[in-house]
This record gives C-alpha cells, structure tokens and sequence, in this order.
C-alpha cells in the first residue's frame, strides 16, 4: 500500500453515489466496498448504471452525490487533486482507447514519463515489465494497428499496470473482443488477482465471473439488487429481477 | 519574321532572358523568404489558436472563431490594399514586405486553426479518457495524445492550403514587394517583350514543386495507420 494509505480502509470505497442525467436517475445511491486484493464483478442489464457507477469511480463522469474513497483517501470533494489520485486508480476500457500514434512500449510509458517524470529509460524498463506482465513483451515496438484486439487490450491492462495502483476498474473489457480472444485477456485478468491486485469488473463473462470473482453484485435501475459470492449469486438468486436476468442471458 | 519565330522572340527571347534573370532571381529569394516565414509562422499561429479553442473558454473560442471566419472570408488582396495604403492615413506605416507577409500569414493562420480545430475534435473521447486515467492533465492529454492524431487528420489539406497561400505571394506586385512577379513584370514593361513572364513561370514551378512533392512525403510519414 502507498504511504498515507489507511492499511484497514477498503482499497475502494463508495458510499451514497447518485447520478442523474437531467430528468434520468441512473445511480440511486450506491454503496460498494472492495477490500484488498478482492475481485467484485458487477453485473446488470444495459442501463443499469453499472459503466457509469465504474466511471464515477476515477471521476470520468462527475458523481452529483455521494464519497469515493481509495486506500482511505478521498477521490471526490474538494481540494482533491485529481491527477493524481486517478494514478492510483487503474482504468481498461471497452474500446482499448490505445494511442494510435504511439507503439506499445511508449503507450505504456507515457504517464511514467510526463505524469511521474521519469527519465525514458527507467520508464521503458517498468514499461517492459509491464508488457512482460500481460505477455507482450515482444510486441513492445508494435502499433495499435498491428495487434489483435485481444493484445490490445493487454497492452491498455500493461498501461494502466505500469502506475502500480491499488485498484483497477474493468468496464466491459472483453466485449468488443472476438470470442476466440476473450481467453487472453481473462488469463491475464486471473494472473492479476494471483498476484493480488484489487479489481471491480463490470462484465457480461458469467463462466469467468463464476469461477474468478469473490463477490458479484447484481445492478438493475441504478441500484444494487443483490450481492453475494457468486455460486449463491448464480446458484441460488435470492431476486426475481436477478433470476430474471441470468436466465436471459444463460437462456441464448 | 514567321509565325513561329515572332512566338520565340516573344516568349522566349535569349537576350532579354539573360539581361533581367538576375532580377527575377533576387524577386525568387524575397519569394522564398516570404513563403517559408508565411508557412511557419502561420501554421504555428494557427494550431496555437485550434489549442487555445479546445479549453472550451466561451470568450476566447468566440473571438477565435470570428477571426478565423473573418479572415476566411475576406480576399486576401482587400486586405492588403487597405492595410498599405488605407493605414498610413491613419499614422501606421507598414513596409510593403511587412503588409503581405501580416496579411497572408494571418489568412493561412485562420485556415489551420479550423483545419487543426477539426482535427481536434475528430479525436475519439476515449483517446482523453484514456489519457486523463492515468493522471494526466488536460493540457498534457492535448499535446501528447490528441494533438498527434490531429496533426496526422490535418496534414493533408494543411499542404494544400499552405501552398495556395504562399502563391499568394504574387499579390505583393500589386504593393511593390520585389517578388518574382514583381521583377518579372517591371522587366517585361522595359523590355516590350513576356519572356520575362516565362521566366518568372519557371521560377514558380521550380519553387513550388519541390514543396508540392515534400507535402506528398509528409503525408505518407504520417499516415499511420488508424486502429
């Protein structure tokens, strides 16, 4: 943990978070905590508010109520500074978002360099680290263009990873995946949790979520509806609208 | 005299070309100096300006977009009649050099910020958000990440407008600039005779196609391809 971390705060803590877009409630107080090495899925129909929970987590999207805290420090309310508490907050999106005009290597490196201002060769050296972390070590002079979308998104979970933080948040990352890529991006996610990291997926990876997550919990209408360990959670919904919604998506 | 040899004697008379090449070759150099200041200075001011636009200042954005509108409207020449010979009756003296070179730099300025602007805001939001959560600042998301990718969307009609405005450089005879037109046609009214014209034609193909040809490989060094 970094210093000034409280060592028996939650590494993420939300508490009371509400979100309205004008007229539309999309988050009617949320209250997530996620301890130390701990992987939350979180799961829900589209619109249940869970992407915009997530991006409410590093202030993407500006919550209209509510505490977000990491490792016991706050992330939301005044006098925050926003740079760089996002550092300890690890973001992998849907999309990738790489940087096109960057190889891997320097995608990687370049909040080391301009954030943490390190020289480019200590940079390049946790960076390859990084990459050899997500099994892309070679592809490290590689454009976006030239790498599956599998490896894209490794190389975006590399980027994140080389900051070190304390929590990384997944919004949907293998969606925009070929199913015969998804695999890749999994295993690197189960390495992540052996190796401890602290993760709160939202993902549509039921087969993972079961067998991979410590807790999930159920969205729906910008609340949370249920939560638990995931054989209660799949095995035995104690909701109607949780039961209605595995069996949706296990009934295709 | 044929037919044939008054157009030679015409176009191409071999005294009169190397009596006033000299000319026309020091009008080339005052081209040349003009077209590169013109160019750099008026691409840098106007990607600075795309830049300033994007921090959303509703003030700043709306005096950058009515020079930039206004500067695109105007002809060129317009401006640089009344800037040399309306501003002295206002006390302001500007050498002719100074005038065309104010005039088409801020014209080509104008164009490149809603050339670069456009860019900009062709930039995916996921490109900033990706760059914002790693802790990176406004400021620096824009110079690391989305300028670059801006830069790549607007070489290709920066080139062009680059190059049509620094031909405009042939509207600094009309103020007495010694460019090449200038010289050329100073020499034609002395001599009586357009080979002069032909020769200043040849010196603006020699000047620009090299530059029309770096605009082609600037292209290709930055079309990386997109994801």
């Amino acid at each position: 943990m970094m210093a000034g971390s409280d060592a028996a705060a939650p590494s993420l803590d939300v508490r009371g978070l509400h979100k309205a877009y004008g007229d539309l409630d999309v988050l009617k107080g949320i209250d997530i905590a996620v301890k130390h090495s701990e992987m939350v899925f979180v799961l829900g129909p589209s619109g249940s508010g869970k992407s915009t929970m997530l991006r409410c987590c590093n202030r993407l999207e500006e919550p209209d109520s509510g505490a977000i805290r990491v490792g016991g420090d706050p992330v939301t309310g005044a006098g925050v500074n926003l740079n760089a508490i996002r550092q300890r907050i690890g973001m992998v999106f849907q999309a990738f978002n790489l940087y096109p005009h960057l190889t891997a290597l320097a995608n990687v490196t370049l909040a080391l360099r301009k954030v943490r201002g390190m020289s480019r060769r200590d940079a390049e050296a946790r960076g390859m680290e990084a990459l050899a972390q997500v099994g892309l070590a070679e592809k490290a002079a590689s454009h976006p263009a030239e790498l599956s979308g599998g490896q894209q998104q490794r190389v975006a979970i590399a980027r994140a990873l080389a900051l070190e933080p304390e929590v990384m948040l997944f919004d949907e990352p293998t969606s925009a995946l070929d199913p015969e890529l998804v695999g890749d991006v999994l295993e690197v996610m189960r390495d992540m949790k052996k190796a401890g990291m602290t993760m709160l997926v939202v993902s549509h990876e039921m087969k993972f979520a079961r067998d991979a997550a410590d807790r999930v919990i159920f969205m729906d209408k910008g609340v949370i509806v249920e939560q638990g360990p995931p054989e209660d959670v799949f095995g035995a919904p104690r909701h109607d609208r949780t039961r209605a919604f595995l069996s949706r998506v296990s009934g295709q | 005299m044929t037919q044939w040899e008054r157009f030679l004697d015409t176009f191409f008379n071999a005294a009169v070309l190397t009596r006033y090449a000299p000319d026309i070759l020091a009008g080339v150099w005052v081209t040349v100096q003009l077209s590169i200041l013109i160019v750099i200075v008026g691409i840098g001011l106007g990607a600075g300006l795309a830049m300033l636009r994007a921090y959303r200042v509703r003030v700043l954005s709306l005096l950058i977009v009515i020079f930039a509108d206004v500067f695109r409207a105007l002809p060129p020449l317009v401006l640089i009649l009344i800037a040399f010979f309306g501003l002295p009756n206002a006390g302001i003296m500007l050498s002719s050099f100074l005038v065309l070179f104010l005039v088409l730099t801020l014209t080509l300025a104008a164009f490149a910020e809603e050339i670069v602007w456009a860019g900009l805001t062709s930039v995916d939001r996921g490109q900033w958000e990706a760059a914002r959560s790693t802790g990176l600042g406004f400021t620096q998301a824009l110079v690391w990440v989305a300028l670059p990718q801006a830069v790549r969307l607007a070489i290709p009609p920066l080139t062009n407008r680059a190059i049509a405005i620094t031909k405009m450089t042939a509207l600094g005879t009309v103020i007495g600039v010694p460019d090449i037109l200038n010289q050329a046609t100073t020499a034609q009214s002395f001599s009586g005779n357009a080979s002069p014209l032909m020769l200043a034609a040849l010196a603006y193909v020699a000047l620009f196609l090299p530059f029309v040809i770096l605009a082609r490989w600037l292209e290709r060094r930055f079309a990386w391809k997109k994801v």
